[in-house]
């Protein structure tokens, strides 16, 4: 095995120099019943060449991969700079771990600090930790914060939440004494109805997603002075981290803890994984924040340096009585997403949020124009807009897709059995006019094709 | 007397300041297409409330060449795997094949949305379909799902799945009395803490003198009926497998409750012997352990969870499955008494979400899944016999350190140890030298330092975990660096307990740091304000 660095010759001699006879002896604490008489019934080893041929094979049979795509829904398709792939393949940042040591750890965690401050100025927020699996996770562990810091446990989900962030966040309080209320989103606008009706003394937190699940912009503001009226707390969900570019920061609206999707920052599609969670909120609960947090420390000669710090808060030292039990986060993806921000910077994270929001206004425009197609929802938005078409979308999309090699978007089908006949598209930097124009085109053709 | 150090990393970098630091105002690293649609006034789009009003002050402005010698710069800081020898124990710091890096980025892989019509994911199923049954086969579990993120993830979700299986089992008022799961004090905190998110209150085992479960404290545990399972590491975090492990099984089951194994150490295990047949009910692995996904400073991982059938009803939906004609009269696919035969006319394989006593989703989309593609390539390129190799490759490395060092350090556990060993600071400590100060001077000697103080059980823990990814010649370097230590220890303590003596920085006030915390930069004016 080309990955084992003894030959098998070292190996027998390492053997008899611990007093082994066979490496069959090493097992020797395992009981003979419990031992494996057989091989595994997996594959025989494979060489480079086989296994590429076998993966190319695979990668074949992913149609969609080749299709222009309007597909976004909680992942989107972004330029990604080249530099981000060649920083983050480094084996000084790869191959390392967790910064135990942060004397021969010090690229990571400054990276890290590096990470932690760019949320923090995207979100608008005072401290932000290493990060959390996803937006999905991230989101429920804001609840949970936010029963912590409040100690009420009901918690309102507004309007319209990433369908499958609503049930991670379902599956993580099942057990917490939480009462998860769903608040309606309004028909006609596509935002958050009223939620008066639902606050109570009881409430620990208003949940909303801004730009929503729709691609309508939410009215934090509002959301944020609702609330805090009834001493709860707000948490935004971002899953196009993109459009905290544009939109005034969650931070600055009001909110008390804002996770984010961070894929859009230089992360690959990869069919769903691994992204990154952002994790940000107020200096005074930075004691209840899950997960890792670097912070600034010196040596004795007064050399700067960064640490994991605040760890009484975890779980290798608080064990039950944890903040989380959030270990491993995904450091490498944080790092994807720091080189992003710094590469593109102040202004190419304006740039592309811009583009985004002029190609969308320029795709709707368009189709809402088309015979038989609506754009249902009025309120603001950014990069992502629900379309109505004449026959179902599913339907429409399949077609589009066979015939035209086009990714139109997400049949709503998908989520909520009664739109049928509504998609979700998406626009991003990536698709040119000319994309845009032929995607149109396309759905002029395929509702009309039967 | 101060032994030659052989194999010293210097910091050619010692002072890259922080990107904030170095940015300024006009340098641009990035070029897009210019805008091909005609520009609307931004305003007219969204209104102006809803519009960032701080030009998003303070982020950085660099170029390209910037980011490029700042991020080099910050990475020769770092000590990694590819450098050598990383013995952290229970994180099994094993080599990360470029193959795996290169199959991740395949574009059919890298660039699928995830959520493409399954019609149109088919090889992407498949790899996830494959995995699923390498895992199943490697573990004796044949329930698996992938879609936690790490392990801590996979506890929570194979935890919360026993609880499912009480409340299904006992209804409401009987499963109301099982809130209990018992865990060993030489446990990993993440055990607790997901017991927790599930609604357990933990109760803790005491290990023996021999470092193994107390049978007789597990057996009282479990007389009052409360418990509903027992979270145990196995090997454990001694680094020594449990070898009652059938009685320990047998004692939960007998009480009502179930097993879970915390798959953490499973490189002991590969080809060796399976949690399944040793009774265990669900088990989480370690993809970025086990099967070599890169840990990355940190992450991402996977933590598949992998249980019996009994318990897959419960696993996190979707499934991933092959698509079957129904025959008539058949019963559910899932219980998987029955095969019928294959569809002919859909696509492989399906999303299953028609699962109702599923725990739930647990993440959005299918998991980390770039780790699933990398653990496939993996296991693939080992072949059945290579993975057996590598765990008998990993385990006789730890058997030759534990030989090793036995003369210069206290081993406080006879049993012979499977892949990691524990050794303390008792015989150091005599001279004032305790074990960080032995992680620190390890460094000097251009290592990665061991984990320290964990399990906590052990006073001064030093868990070595050298993995199969070591030649004998370096770890020859190790033992004779930690026996160089012990001298250093004895003969010139100062320098072992002012150490690291070679890094770019020293020693940090860890507890200055945490009591007044810095956790993000902030422009001077404003921080000087504050």
């Amino acid at each position: 095995m080309r990955y084992i660095p003894n030959s098998p010759e070292e190996r027998a001699e390492m053997l008899q120099h611990v007093g082994l006879n066979s490496a069959d002896d090493l097992f020797d604490s395992i009981p003979q019943e419990l031992r494996l008489t057989r091989n595994l019934n997996t594959p025989a080893a494979l060489s480079e060449i086989e296994l590429l041929a076998g993966f190319d094979k695979l990668a074949q049979q992913n149609r969609a991969a080749k299709c222009t795509s309007f597909l976004g829904a909680g992942a989107y398709q972004h330029y990604i700079p080249t530099v981000v792939d060649h920083i983050i393949s480094r084996s000084e940042f790869f191959t390392a771990y967790t910064p135990y040591q942060p004397e021969i750890s010090q690229g990571t965690l400054q990276a890290i600090f590096e990470f932690q401050t760019l949320v923090c100025q995207l979100t608008g927020l005072e401290v932000a930790n290493a990060s959390m699996y996803d937006g999905s996770t991230a989101l429920a562990e804001a609840v949970l914060m936010a029963e912590r810091v409040t100690k009420r446990s009901k918690v309102i989900a507004c309007g319209a939440i990433h369908p499958e962030y609503l049930d991670v966040v379902t599956t993580y309080v099942q057990h917490a004494g939480i009462e998860l209320v769903r608040a309606e989103f309004d028909t006609a606008s596509g935002q958050t109805s009223d939620v008066a009706d639902l606050i109570d003394g009881n409430t620990a937190a208003l949940v909303v997603q801004s730009p929503n699940f729709f691609g309508c912009i939410e009215d934090v503001t509002a959301l944020a002075e609702r609330a805090h009226a009834a001493g709860a707390l707000l948490i935004v969900a971002v899953t196009e981290a993109i459009s905290l570019g544009l939109l005034k920061s969650p931070g600055a609206c009001g909110a008390d803890i804002v996770v984010a999707e961070g894929q859009s920052f230089g992360v690959p599609l990869s069919f769903g994984g691994p992204y990154v969670g952002l994790f940000a909120t107020r200096e005074k609960y930075a004691r209840q924040i899950p997960g890792r947090l670097v912070g600034e420390a010196y040596d004795k000669q007064g050399r700067r340096g960064f640490v994991l710090t605040l760890a009484t808060r975890e779980q290798h030292i608080r064990r039950e009585k944890a903040t989380s039990n959030i270990c491993t986060n995904e450091g490498l993806i944080a790092l994807a997403a720091t080189v992003y921000l710094e590469t593109m910077g102040r202004r190419g994270l304006q740039e592309v949020a811009q583009q985004c929001a002029q190609k969308t206004a320029y795709a709707a425009k368009q189709i809402a124009a088309l015979d038989g197609f609506s754009v249902p929802f009025s309120a603001p938005r950014f990069n992502e807009f629900v379309v109505r078409a004449p026959k179902p979308a599913k339907e429409l999309l399949a077609h589009l897709a066979s015939e035209k090699n086009i990714t139109g978007g997400l049949p709503l089908s998908r989520y909520f059995k009664d739109r049928s006949n509504d998609f979700l598209i998406c626009v991003t930097e990536m698709n040119s006019r000319a994309d845009i124009d032929a995607l149109v085109a396309g759905l002029a053709s395929a509702a009309n094709d039967n | 007397m101060k032994s030659e150090i052989t194999k010293v990393t210097s910091h050619i970098n010692p002072n890259e300041a922080l990107i904030f630091e170095r940015s300024q105002p006009g340098r641009i690293g990035y070029r897009l297409p210019p805008l091909d649609v005609d520009e609307q006034v931004l305003e007219t789009l969204i209104p102006k409330a809803f519009l960032r009003d701080d030009d998003l002050e303070g982020v950085p402005e660099v170029s390209e060449v910037d980011i490029i010698r700042h991020f080099v710069r910050m990475s020769t800081w770092n000590y990694s795997i590819d450098q050598g020898m990383y013995p952290l124990g229970s994180c099994t710091m094993k080599y990360n094949s470029r193959l795996n890096e290169k199959v991740a980025r395949i574009p059919g892989f890298a660039g699928l949305h995830p959520l493409t019509d399954a019609e149109d994911a088919q090889g992407a199923l498949e790899v996830i379909y494959e995995l699923q049954q390498h895992l199943a086969e490697i573990t004796g579990l044949p329930g698996i799902s992938l879609q936690p993120a790490a392990g801590a993830h996979g506890e929570m979700t194979g935890v919360m799945i026993i609880r499912a299986f009480i409340d299904a089992r006992d209804g409401e008022a009987g499963s109301a009395k099982r809130r209990t799961m018992l865990i060993p004090d030489s446990a990993h905190g993440t055990n607790p803490a997901s017991a927790h998110l599930s609604g357990f209150s933990v109760k803790t085992i005491r290990s023996t003198s021999e470092g193994l479960t107390d049978l007789d404290h597990l057996r009282e545990l479990c007389s009052h009926g409360e418990v509903a399972g027992l979270m145990l590491t196995n090997p454990n975090t001694l680094g020594l497998f449990e070898k009652n492990i059938q009685e320990i099984c047998r004692i939960v089951h007998d009480a009502g409750g179930l097993v879970y194994m915390d798959g953490a150490n499973m490189n002991a295990l590969v080809g060796v012997a399976r949690p399944g047949d040793m009774g265990v009910d669900v088990i989480h692995l370690n993809l970025h352990k086990t099967f070599s996904t890169p840990h990355g400073g940190g992450g991402p991982g996977c933590g598949p969870c992998c249980c019996t059938r009994e318990l897959e009803p419960f696993l996190p939906v979707p499934r991933i499955v092959l698509n079957r004609v129904e025959s008539a009269g058949s019963t559910a696919a899932s219980t998987g008494t029955r095969h019928p035969a294959p569809d002919t006319q859909h696509p492989r394989l399906r999303l299953d979400f028609n699962q109702p006593q599923s725990i739930g989703r647990v993440k959005a989309f299918f998991g980390n899944y770039g780790m699933m593609l990398r653990a496939l390539a993996y296991i693939q390129t080992h072949g059945n016999d290579g993975l057996r190799e590598a765990t008998e490759a990993a385990v006789l490395n730890a058997r030759y350190i534990a030989h090793g060092l036995t003369s210069d350090y206290d081993k406080p556990y006879n049993n012979p140890p499977m892949h990691e060993v524990v050794f303390t600071d008792k015989r150091q400590t005599r001279k004032g030298v305790h074990t960080l100060d032995i992680a620190k001077r390890l460094i000097d000697y251009g290592f990665h330092p061991m984990t320290i103080y964990f399990p906590l059980i052990v006073q001064g823990a030093m868990l070595i975990e050298p993995t199969e990814s070591v030649g004998r010649q370096e770890l020859d370097q190790f033992i004779e660096a930690m026996c160089s230590i012990a001298r250093e220890a004895v003969d010139d303590p100062e320098l072992v307990l002012s150490a690291p003596h070679t890094t770019r920085i020293g020693r940090l006030d860890e507890a200055a740091a945490a009591r007044k915390p810095v956790l993000r930069w902030k422009p001077k004016a404003r921080a000087d304000a504050a």
